[in-house]
């Protein structure tokens, strides 16, 4: 599966090398370096959130996160994680790791599914920070308005669809 | 008169192009940021806690676990990065937001989710263009299930954001299950409209 989707993403990334190439060879060179310079500086982020959920997830006392997030937690672990998603704070890498240490250490797949759908759809920081300053405020508060429901949604479709 | 209306709407179409083109780039990212010093800050404490409670031995076979999950995964990053690279120097701006400018109706809705998946880019690209969508005349509905497709479904942030931390298995099975969401928020958008939510703020 994990060579599968490198030798597929490989062969999309020749693939667009190829037809920028054919453009100019300063569009290739202009791609190349700005997905390079994206890359490394994503690294530091990536590896101290990869390491970091490791040891989080560890060091978290499984004892209590099952009882409140575990499988057999239903609807209203579901509602728990959808409120700890809205109030989590930070960057793209925060809520990853902390669903996944709460995914190693015991948390339910549709509970976490719920937590990262409700922090990337309306984390109340990423709205103010980024949204509010770049859109109608009125379109924003829509938005958020009918994703409230997504959350319990994706929960919902993922029990009905089981894990593979 | 449908030609005049067609020129009217290329020269705004032209002029949103000029202006996608004048507008610096998107801000620098810096290699660390305060949310990440929150991370490392959680890291370390969690690392010395497994340190302290578990012991040595117990504290090093984890961290030879992390570090190669995260050897593993940088070929798919580095790839996920320069595809984003690529396709947002390839994609021509204009053609975007001429079809889902226009589009309404279901369709619309479809056309609006499909290129909220494909856009790559952070929010710094992703807002700024649903905004000149919204100047341009697309529906609410269809600005929203933009927004939400990306944040739900777009590769890009899937492969470099959530990828490491969830494996391939899981972020595909989110994926599929997150397929219908975009519609059903554009819909309910539509639906709110509908029913009276004024969303331009000139509206009467």
């Amino acid at each position: 599966m994990t060579l599968a989707i490198n030798i597929l993403l490989w062969l999309v990334v020749g693939v667009l090398a190829v037809i920028a190439a054919m453009r100019g060879r300063v569009l290739l060179n202009d791609g190349a370096r700005g997905g390079a310079m994206e890359f490394l500086l994503l690294l530091p982020r990536i590896g101290i959130g990869v390491v970091g959920s490791g040891f989080v997830a560890e060091a978290l006392p499984n004892e209590w996160i099952a009882p409140w997030l575990g499988p057999q937690s239903g609807f209203f672990g579901v509602m728990i994680a959808t409120i700890g998603g809205a109030l989590t704070p930070g960057g793209p890498v925060v809520g990853f790791s902390i669903g996944a240490a709460a995914l190693k250490s015991g948390a339910g797949a549709p509970q976490v599914i719920a937590y990262t759908t409700a922090w990337a759809l309306y984390a109340i920081h990423r709205l103010l920070i980024w949204e509010v300053p770049m859109m109608p405020a009125r379109v924003v508060w829509l938005r958020a308005m009918v994703s409230v429901p997504l959350p319990f949604l994706a929960a919902a479709l993922a029990i009905l669809l089981g894990r593979p | 008169m449908p030609r005049l209306l067609l020129l009217l709407l290329r020269a705004r179409i032209v002029c949103f192009a000029v202006l996608t083109d004048s507008t610096p780039p998107r801000r620098r990212r810096r290699a660390f940021d305060w949310s990440t010093a929150i991370i490392a800050a959680m890291a370390l404490t969690a690392a010395a806690t497994v340190y302290v409670r578990d012991g040595r031995e117990h504290f090093f076979a984890i961290l030879f676990g992390d570090v190669t999950l995260f050897a593993e995964m940088l070929p798919k990053v580095l790839a996920g990065c320069l595809i984003g690279a690529f396709v947002t120097l390839l994609l021509p701006r204009e053609l975007v937001a001429r079809w889902v400018g226009h589009e309404s109706g279901f369709p619309g809705l479809l056309i609006a989710a499909f290129f909220g998946f494909l856009l790559p880019g952070g929010p710094i690209t992703i807002y700024p263009v649903a905004g000149a969508f919204l100047v341009m005349g697309a529906d609410a509905g269809a600005v929203v299930a933009f927004i939400v497709s990306w944040t739900l479904i777009g590769y890009t942030r899937a492969l470099v954001w959530e990828l490491p931390f969830f494996g391939s298995d899981f972020v595909l099975w989110r994926i599929v299950q997150a397929l219908p969401l975009p519609i059903i928020a554009g819909l309910l958008a539509r639906i709110a409209v509908r029913a009276g939510f004024k969303y331009r703020e000139n509206d009467q």
